[in-house]
């Protein structure tokens, strides 16, 4: 089959970018596959209609890919692609819009506020940091609002970090939302198809605690897969995984990412609707753990493209 | 003196073992975000580059790092390494690099000399050398720094591949784990990662206007002596430095030498940029006013000729060369034969004085088009160096703005620069950044800076918003060309120039 392995483009996270898609590329290749590379820039859709591949593999982080602009050009060219379609991109891309969806499906997902800088700007926002700080309590986080990665992600311990951590946050996106630090442990939660993957846990290194930059690090954080959990936190975490992928309209795979709260609550902190598939990123750990190695789990996410392509091709208009 | 002593041919020697091996500390190079333009030239030949090797499970690579050497933990931020790869999009301006502009180099020149190497010395050009470097090659060294005034025995020099390399050997035969190594705050970005990769115990002294403050040198000595500590050596850039674009007034200079002979303590000067002065009386290098005692003295081609043939040297007293001499051989055996022929052809020809003329002509165009941008451009809470030579200058923002952050900003507006983090061994929060002018237009470098003018506008305005402080009113761009137009003298951006370094925060 003719695939076509989308990676690069210009978000911040084009360098992980390049190295998913390599990786994918090299599966794709292992299995059988003709793989066409695909940098997408200004001559995108014409090499598309060029190339006409039978399945497009999205490797794409950020917005630009992640984000359901590619996925809307791949729809309109009828060209199946891997991971989920444009609405639940868009979602899952805004951190936003991403929790009002998890709140409303029930799921607990920390509580937030978020403005843009517009906000601050004509409409005074800044006047309701007392609340915002009143609500939430410190330490809070601060983070841009479409970051796939961890840049521009702050802890605020104090009132005194609140304005320098914003203008960072907004260094990276326009909006930006301030949300409730979840003390607890961090889980991620992979979903192929519908099935939820074994949890992996992120466990950083005490002095890295409040570095996030440091938990992509390899020998900075430790992972551990599957997460040593007892089985009805297992259940609950899985549970909640679940729903909000559904919640969202996932299709194909996505992360979950979440806090098991020290109360044993599962909060959910957000979905990426496309992860890292380095070696070492963490979906890819989790399929490995469920025993399904670089290459199952690579024709596992075609299977399920074109799958999902023929369902829709089969309804009526 | 005596010969150094005799290093055994690395022409006997066996090729190097064929293992191949990526250093982690290779990938953190500084040569990875000074490549810029560099980086993306296409390899002769068109051909596409094979990139297959089996694939390790995520389980392996997670044994890794069980094996990473402690050193590779101090290792900058992959996000950020990351961040600095997208400053080599072709749509970028980027002010980041540390480059000099190649293209004033006759290709035609190079023809010349390259074609007459293969004519008449093919065989020699094309094999191994010594260790320290061929005697023609420390010839061309020689006249170099006489330009400077400095007049090296030829066996205190070993030719290095680049000046890079000779960082890496000075620290390699210098420093243990722990060891204390003492620099300028902010330091050379590629000096960080060699400091760290030894486990050096760095200590970093800020800098005015007048270079590296002496009177905390000697706080920092005296604190370190109470504790029974020496430091190994303290690495300074005298002139135009890299990055803060300030250079060590004469009267320092004199004091550092002092210092170093009296408390008997080497020092290390880096002086890649020492003739590329575009105002000012050139100042003596430590190593003239020392006499090569107690200083190291680093040299480079790079700046003056070329970054892409890789040829530096250092000049050391003769037990430290011994030592050198054979961290070089571990590491490289030699350096490039091809390029030693290909500058001392180049030295032949008699015109390396004129070009480094040349050079100084088009960079303090550009440097004076940066400094006048700035001075449109940037707030009024802004302040930055203003060198008189070399490649980079260092603006410092107001202290909320980390400018690690600010870089994602300005990569939307499709400009790029080094943030200061990269200049400080513990990537402490930094509101500074490196601009480089010698690889961008002048054009191209106005319109740079007027886009990071405009983020870092946008962020002085948010913070003053949300910390209820009175808005920023930013000039309007026709406000300022106006204002432009009757002299500089009325603009009314509060100007704080030639502070420099403005390290210590």
């Amino acid at each position: 089959m003719r695939a076509a392995v989308l990676a690069g483009g210009r978000s911040l996270e084009r360098q992980i970018s390049l190295r998913s898609g390599a990786r994918v590329e090299d599966a794709l290749r292992s299995l059988g596959h003709d793989v066409i590379q695909l940098d997408p820039g200004a001559d995108l859709v014409r090499r598309l209609k060029d190339e006409r591949p039978e399945v497009a593999f999205i490797a794409l982080h950020g917005p630009g890919g992640e984000d359901g602009t590619v996925q809307e050009l791949l729809e309109i060219l009828a060209v199946p692609y891997t991971g989920p379609g444009v609405a639940a991109c868009v979602r899952c891309m805004d951190k936003i819009v991403a929790k009002h969806e998890i709140r409303t499906a029930g799921v607990p997902t920390p509580d937030w506020v978020a403005f843009n800088a517009t906000a601050f700007r004509e409409l005074g926002a800044a006047d309701a940091l007392e609340e915002i700080e009143a609500r939430l309590g410190f330490p809070l986080v601060v983070k841009p609002a479409s970051q796939g990665s961890s840049l521009g992600v702050e802890f605020a311990g104090s009132r005194d970090d609140v304005p320098a951590a914003l203008v960072a946050a907004f260094s990276y996106d326009d909006r930006v939302l301030f949300e409730r630090y979840v003390k607890g442990r961090e889980l991620a939660v992979g979903i192929l198809g519908t099935d939820a993957l074994p949890i992996v846990e992120a466990i950083p290194k005490q002095e890295d605690f409040f570095n996030f930059e440091a938990r992509y690090e390899i020998g900075r954080t430790t992972y551990v897969c599957p997460a040593e959990l007892s089985e009805p936190e297992a259940q609950a975490v899985q549970d909640a995984a679940r729903r909000t992928y559904e919640a969202l309209g996932c299709a194909g795979f996505a992360r979950v990412d979440l806090m098991l709260a020290e109360d044993g609550e599962p909060q959910v902190l957000e979905v990426n609707a496309i992860p890292g598939l380095t070696d070492t990123s963490l979906f890819p750990q989790a399929a490995e753990a469920a025993g399904l190695s670089f290459e199952d789990m690579v024709d596992r996410i075609v299977a399920l493209a074109l799958e999902r392509r023929s369902e829709s091709a089969a309804l009526p208009g | 003196m005596g010969a150094l002593p005799a290093v055994p041919g690395p022409a006997e020697r066996p090729p190097p073992p064929g293992i191949r091996h990526t250093s982690p500390v290779a990938e953190h190079r500084p040569d990875s975000r000074d490549l810029g333009a560099a980086s993306r030239a296409k390899p002769p030949g068109g051909t596409p580059a094979p990139r297959r090797r089996a694939h390790t499970s995520a389980r392996d690579l997670e044994r890794y790092a069980g094996l990473f050497a402690a050193r590779t933990q101090v290792m900058r931020s992959s996000a950020m390494r990351d961040l600095m790869a997208i400053t080599a999009r072709p749509e970028v301006i980027s002010l980041a690099g540390g480059l000099p502009d190649t293209s004033s180099f006759p290709p035609e020149s190079f023809a010349a000399q390259m074609t007459k190497i293969a004519q008449e010395s093919s065989a020699e050009a094309l094999q191994y050398g010594p260790t320290e470097g061929f005697d023609f090659t420390k010839e061309c060294i020689g006249q170099v720094m006489a330009a400077e005034g400095m007049s090296p025995d030829p066996d205190d020099i070993i030719v290095t591949t680049g000046g890079q390399q000779a960082i890496d050997l000075v620290t390699k035969t210098l420093v243990d784990p722990g060891d204390p190594v003492i620099c300028e705050a902010p330091t050379y970005p590629g000096a960080v990662p060699v400091f760290c990769s030894y486990e050096a115990d760095t200590h970093q002294v800020s800098m005015d206007e007048g270079g590296m403050r002496i009177d905390e040198l000697e706080a920092l000595l005296d604190r370190l002596a109470a504790d029974g500590r020496r430091p190994k050596f303290i690495y300074s850039v005298p002139s135009f430095q890299n990055p803060a674009g300030v250079t060590l007034s004469a009267e320092r200079r004199r004091r550092l030498v002092e210092i170093a002979r009296s408390r008997e303590v080497l020092l290390v000067e880096d002086n890649p940029y020492g003739l590329l002065r575009y105002e000012g009386e050139p100042l003596p290098p430590l190593y003239q006013l020392d006499g090569g005692d107690y200083v190291i003295y680093l040299g480079t081609f790079s700046k003056i000729l070329s970054p892409g043939i890789r040829l530096g040297w250092c000049v050391a007293p003769p037990p430290v060369m011994e030592k050198v001499v054979l961290g070089k051989q571990a590491t490289d055996l030699c350096t490039s034969t091809l390029t030693q022929y290909f500058v001392a052809e180049y030295f032949a020809e008699g015109r390396w004085r004129d070009y480094v003329a040349d050079l100084t002509v088009l960079y303090r165009e550009r440097r004076d088009a940066m400094i006048e941008a700035l001075q449109r451009h940037f707030p009024p809470q802004c302040e930055w160096s203003r060198p008189e030579g070399g490649l980079f200058l260092w603006a410092t923002l107001p202290e909320y703005i980390d400018t690690s952050d600010l870089l994602a900003k300005a990569l939307r507006e499709n400009v790029a620069f080094v943030p200061g983090a990269a200049a400080y061994v513990d990537a402490r929060h930094s509101s500074a950044m490196r601009l480089n002018f010698s690889a961008s237009q002048a054009d191209e470098i106005r319109e740079g800076i007027r886009r990071i003018g405009q983020v870092v506008w946008e962020q002085v305005a948010l913070y003053e918003t949300i910390t209820g402080e009175h808005p920023a009113r930013r000039p309007a761009e026709s406000d300022t060309a106006e204002l432009e137009a009757e002299g500089a003298d009325v603009l009314p951006l509060r100007r704080r120039e030639a502070r420099g370094g403005e390290a210590g925060h």
